[in-house]
Order: C-alpha cells, then sequence, then structure tokens
C-alpha cells in the first residue's frame, strides 16, 4: 500500500452538503475558471475570427438592431448588431483585428 | 515462364512493395521516434502470426500528376494475426508512404479488414499514423473516411475495436478512434485534434505546439479521448496484449478464463485500508486489489477523471470490470467527467458479456456552477441510464459512504443490482449527517441558546441513527452487511450464482441514452 501522508501539502478540503472532505485535487479541477456573469452592456465575440469592418465610433448613439462591426468567421461574414439602444461607451476594437471568442468588441454605457 | 520464375517474380513484387515509403522515408519515420508500420504490427502480434492481404493495391487516382505516382499498398497494411494465441484483425496506416494519407484505395483496405472483423467476430485493431485525407484524391478521401465511420458504427458493442494513435491524427480522421471503444496513445508521438497549430495561429493568432493542443498527456488528462497512456510503442503494445487478455473475442463470446489465484493479502490488507472517519481520503485501487486475483488491477483511462476508477481484474480466474469511486481524489463525486467515463466503460461490459463490480464510497455529486453549466445534469444521468439498461451480473458492494443521488447512481439496487452488499462502515443516507441535521434541525438549531453546541447534538444524533448500513438494510435495499474480510467470498459467490443470468429487457430498436 502506498503511504500518501507525504502529500499531505496538496490536499483540497472539499465541501458537500456541508461536510468537509480530505482529498485532492486532480488537474481540470485546478484548471476551471471562475464563474464570471455576463454583462449585457458589452458585447463580445460569440466565436474566434477577424473584424472585417466597424461602424460605430465613441459617444455615438446606437438603435437595439443598429450594426456595430462585421467580424468575419468560419468564412462567414457576421454583422454584429447592438442588443439594445444607447450610447457607445468603448470600441475595443480596429479593423484587421483578430479577436478570440468572449472578445469584448464594444461597449455600451 | 516456369513456376520458379513466377515465383521469383512474386518475390520481387513483394520485396519492392514491402519497401513501403524506401530508404529514406524509413529514416525520417525513425528520426521522429517512431518505428515504421511493418515494425509495429510485427511487434504487437505473436511472432511469426502475421498474415498480410491486399499488398498489391494500388490507387487509380489520375489528377494532379497522381497517375505518375506509385504508393506501395497505398500507404496502408491490413492482415490478420493472434496476440497471445488470440485472434485480431488489424491494420496499420504506413507513414513512409505519402504520409500515410487516405486516399479511396487506402480506405477500401481498412473497410475490408473490418468486414472481416465483423465476419469472423473477433476484434479488430487499427494503428493509426496519417497526415489526413489524401487532398489530390478530393471527394473520394471524404467518402473513404464515411464508409469506415459507418464500419466502426455498425461494429461498436459486436467486435472490441481498439485504436492506436503513433503519429498525427488529424482532422476527420480523429472520428474513427473515438468510435472506437479503446484508444492507446504514446507520449510525444500521438496527436490527435480537429484544426491543429497552424490554422488555429492563422485564424486566432494563438500559438499553441502540436503536444499543448493535442498530445498524449492532453488527451488522457483533460478531453478523455485517450483510455492507455505509455511513454513508449514498446510499453503501448505490451498494455493492448494486455487488454486483449481480458476481453472476449466478441459479443457473442465470454472473455477467457485464467488459472484462478488468491490476492496478495499481506501486501493489501482488506480490514486496514480504509479510514474509519468518512472524511478521509484512501486509495480506493488498494481495495480492489485486495480482492482480485493475484492483486491485479488493470486501470482504464488511470488519469482522466481520476475521482472514479475504472478498469479491469478477475476473479476465480474470470474476468470482471470494476467501477468504483476514488476517495482521494476530489472525495471520487460523481461529475461531469467521472459519470462519462463510468457509464460508457459500463456499457462496454455489458456489450462484451463482463459483469460489473462497483465499489461506492462518495459523498454525491460535485457542487459548483462550473458543473451545473457543463451539464451535470445530463452527464450525470449517464450513469443512471448504463447501470439500468446493464444486463450482465453486477454487484455491489458499498465501503463507506453513499448518499443521496450517489447511492442511488452507483448501481443501487433500485437499478436493479443482482447484489448488494454493505460493510459495516457504510452509511447509508439521504445525505451527509451535518447537511441533513442542518436541514431537518434548522429551526431548532436557530432558536436554540448555544446554536452550535445544538447543532453539533443533532449531527450527532442523526449519525447515531442513520449514518450505518442498517436502516437500508431493513427495508431490504442491501442483501447483506458483511465484514470487510468476506468480500471476495461473497462476489466470488454472486458472481458463481448470476453465471448463467439471463436478462432482457423491453424489445426496441435502441434506447435514447442522454449523449
Amino acid at each position: 500500500m502506498k503511504k500518501r501522508k507525504s502529500q499531505k501539502k496538496d490536499t483540497l478540503s472539499l465541501v458537500v452538503d456541508d461536510v468537509v472532505y480530505t482529498t485532492y485535487p486532480n488537474k481540470k479541477y485546478q484548471q476551471r475558471k471562475p464563474y464570471a456573469p455576463l454583462n449585457p452592456k458589452i458585447i463580445t465575440s460569440f466565436m474566434p475570427g477577424n473584424i472585417q469592418k466597424v461602424f460605430v465610433k465613441k459617444g455615438q448613439k446606437v438603435k437595439e438592431g443598429s450594426e456595430l462591426c462585421v467580424l468575419e468567421a468560419m468564412k462567414m461574414k457576421n454583422v454584429i448588431l447592438s442588443p439594445a439602444d444607447g450610447t457607445i461607451k468603448r470600441v475595443n476594437i480596429q479593423e484587421g483585428d483578430i479577436v478570440s471568442k468572449n472578445h469584448p468588441l464594444v461597449e455600451l454605457q | 515462364m516456369s513456376i520458379k520464375q513466377k515465383t521469383l517474380d512474386l518475390k520481387k513484387r513483394m520485396q519492392s512493395a514491402i519497401q513501403g515509403g524506401g530508404a529514406k522515408a524509413i529514416e525520417k519515420q525513425v528520426a521522429m521516434g517512431k518505428m515504421t508500420a511493418r515494425e509495429r504490427i510485427v511487434s504487437l502480434l505473436d511472432p511469426n502470426s502475421f498474415h498480410e492481404y491486399d499488398l498489391f493495391v494500388e490507387h487509380s487516382a489520375k489528377d494532379f500528376d497522381m497517375d505518375k505516382k506509385h504508393l506501395p499498398g497505398d500507404g496502408v497494411i491490413t492482415g490478420t494475426g493472434t496476440i497471445s494465441g488470440f485472434p485480431v484483425c488489424i491494420y496499420a496506416q504506413d507513414f513512409t508512404v505519402a504520409g500515410g494519407s487516405l486516399g479511396l484505395m487506402h480506405a477500401r483496405k481498412i473497410g475490408k479488414i473490418m468486414d472481416h472483423a465483423m465476419k469472423l467476430k473477433i476484434p479488430i485493431i487499427g494503428i493509426n499514423d496519417s497526415g489526413g485525407a489524401r487532398i489530390q484524391e478530393g471527394v473520394n478521401s471524404l467518402a473513404g473516411y464515411g464508409e469506415i465511420f459507418y464500419r466502426n458504427t455498425q461494429a461498436s458493442g459486436v467486435i472490441p475495436q481498439i485504436s492506436v494513435i503513433l503519429g498525427p491524427c488529424a482532422g476527420g480522421a480523429v472520428y474513427s478512434p473515438a468510435l472506437t471503444d479503446f484508444v492507446f496513445v504514446v507520449d510525444k508521438i500521438s496527436k490527435m485534434f480537429i484544426t491543429g497549430p497552424e490554422v488555429i495561429r492563422s485564424v486566432l493568432g494563438e500559438e499553441i505546439t502540436m503536444e499543448e493542443l493535442g498530445g498524449a498527456r492532453v488527451h488522457s488528462e483533460i478531453t478523455g479521448n485517450a483510455h492507455f497512456f505509455s511513454e513508449s510503442e514498446e510499453e503501448c503494445f505490451q498494455k493492448i496484449k494486455k487488454l486483449v487478455s481480458y476481453i472476449p473475442w466478441s459479443n457473442k463470446k465470454k472473455a477467457a478464463s485464467f488459472p484462478k489465484k488468491a490476492p496478495k493479502s499481506k501486501q493489501y490488507r482488506i480490514d486496514n485500508i480504509i479510514p474509519t472517519d468518512p472524511r478521509e481520503p484512501y486509495d480506493v485501487r488498494d481495495i480492489i486489489k485486495s480482492i482480485s486475483d493475484d492483486s491485479e488491477f488493470f486501470e482504464v483511462q488511470e488519469l482522466y477523471a481520476a475521482n472514479m476508477v475504472i478498469g479491469f481484474g478477475r476473479l476465480n480466474g474470470q474476468t470482471v470490470g470494476f467501477v468504483a469511486n476514488q476517495p482521494l481524489i476530489l472525495a471520487g463525486v460523481l461529475d461531469v467527467d467521472s459519470s462519462d467515463k463510468a457509464a460508457r466503460f459500463i456499457r462496454f461490459c455489458d456489450a462484451f458479456n463482463i459483469p460489473l463490480v462497483t465499489l461506492v464510497d462518495l459523498p454525491g455529486y460535485l457542487p459548483g456552477i462550473d458543473q451545473e453549466h457543463s451539464g451535470v445534469i445530463r452527464h450525470g444521468a449517464k450513469i443512471l441510464y448504463s447501470y439500468s439498461e446493464a444486463t450482465v451480473p453486477k454487484v455491489t458492494v458499498i465501503l463507506r459512504k453513499a448518499y443521496g443521488g450517489g447511492y442511488i447512481a452507483m448501481c443501487s439496487r433500485h437499478l436493479k443490482a443482482d447484489f448488494v452488499f454493505a460493510w459495516p462502515t457504510a452509511e447509508i443516507a439521504v445525505m451527509g449527517p451535518e447537511g441533513a441535521a442542518n436541514i431537518i434541525f434548522r429551526h431548532e438549531i436557530m432558536n436554540a441558546s448555544n446554536p452550535e453546541e445544538t447543532r453539533q447534538r443533532k449531527v450527532d444524533e442523526y449519525k447515531q441513527k442513520f449514518a450505518n448500513p442498517y436502516v437500508a438494510a431493513a427495508h431490504g435495499y442491501i442483501d447483506a452487511v458483511i465484514e470487510p474480510g468476506e468480500t471476495r467470498k461473497f462476489l466470488l459467490h454472486a458472481l458463481e450464482i448470476a453465471e448463467e443470468k439471463d436478462e432482457k429487457g423491453p424489445e426496441k430498436k435502441h434506447g435514447i441514452p442522454p449523449f
């Protein structure tokens, strides 16, 4: 039988139904990301791609459905629309930028 | 020509075809730290047992100057042979011939040997080492993949299918291994991905190496695509041989039986493994080894979702599939990955007549936002589905904790386990004592003059009354409360009694498991 006592320092205290268990984490558990709630004011890229066109500037007023930018991804030109009426607080992208998934593109006030 | 001359001519043709991509390409293969396709087959199979077919198959592509190219065997070696006397069909892609690329005839050879395996009802082993589709052959190459996937699916649950990734396996090619039962990978040699680092760089501007993206470790630890991780090709072949000894040739047969051997009871003392405090960890594999023949346990997916342990062992010389919670990792909880891992293994064992022995010690399902959002409901349901569906003998031993949903899921009586045994250390309850007391006595604790003291008293009361196997035994949910030292005896008897078990589910085309 292997003695695991020497590994004590890496232990994880896992709480299930108010009981604290002494155990060890696995790699995936260590790599998990904390939850961040969605901010409806920040429009993010739904998939990775490159920014072909940007239609809006800081301070510009937009309506729900206004075109914000074109995200080319997987050989498709996707027009990103504003989800609500508002004023543009920040534009985080320039034409030609390569963005990853969930990259904040445009922020509304 | 005389027969002698014709025979000489045949020998010359064979000699030339066997060279594959030629000396230079072989040199390159060796420089990459890889064996050639032929060497691989020879080292895996019993000496002199390999018989090759379709050596003279050639492609008939014409576009892009393909008509001027001669590709020996079209880049794949196929045949039959034996492993420790067990017959197998085998193919190995030859990277030295056009990068092992898959063209129409290459795919037809693979399809043909798979058809053989299906007809003969023997396992199929595929060694993958290929740059992917042969682009010059266009849509014919895609057709080739599709026909392999179709055969993989038809063969699923009929004959064991083993994939060995010994080189690149990229794009559509990954889906044949993904459809098979066991995937073997070797460190620094195996590479599997849908889109490679170059596409990721050009589309996303993100830099990642092949190893980090889809190396052997990634698939063994993170994705769960691989089942067996080895440091070298030689080690990998040893593991394949071992696996073949544990599984039957087809779903119509039972796995071969071996001479029975007692466990190494001095090394694995079943009475001394588990701490009585249910919050303390231990290695459940030591319990398995204290039960199994010769204390042997052949673990599957050792590095992936290690909070669940699955693998093969023998009891009285007969193969059984062990499924056990591992308190050492994440307290042995059920989560998305561990449910998925166990469910697939249970279905393999059920399809191939391998009895299931389940060892239970878990606090329940893992709480957390990431689990809920990753679909722990849907994935967690897989384990319920596969245990309920399985008709092979199912024997469950509850070692310690069996709380809530975890108790039900781990092959409880309610999912039609044939026998459920519990150790005296078992705690079969709706949830852990602390959680239960906090809910049931909430008002009493809140209104007490000393809430902490009251809480502790209530927890102790609950433990006293419910944290044992006897409440469940009183309802008949447990067949027997047994001493740890009697576990093997009870298991051997249960499996002997259940040997001719012939249970059939209701007639249907197929169920709809929560994929």
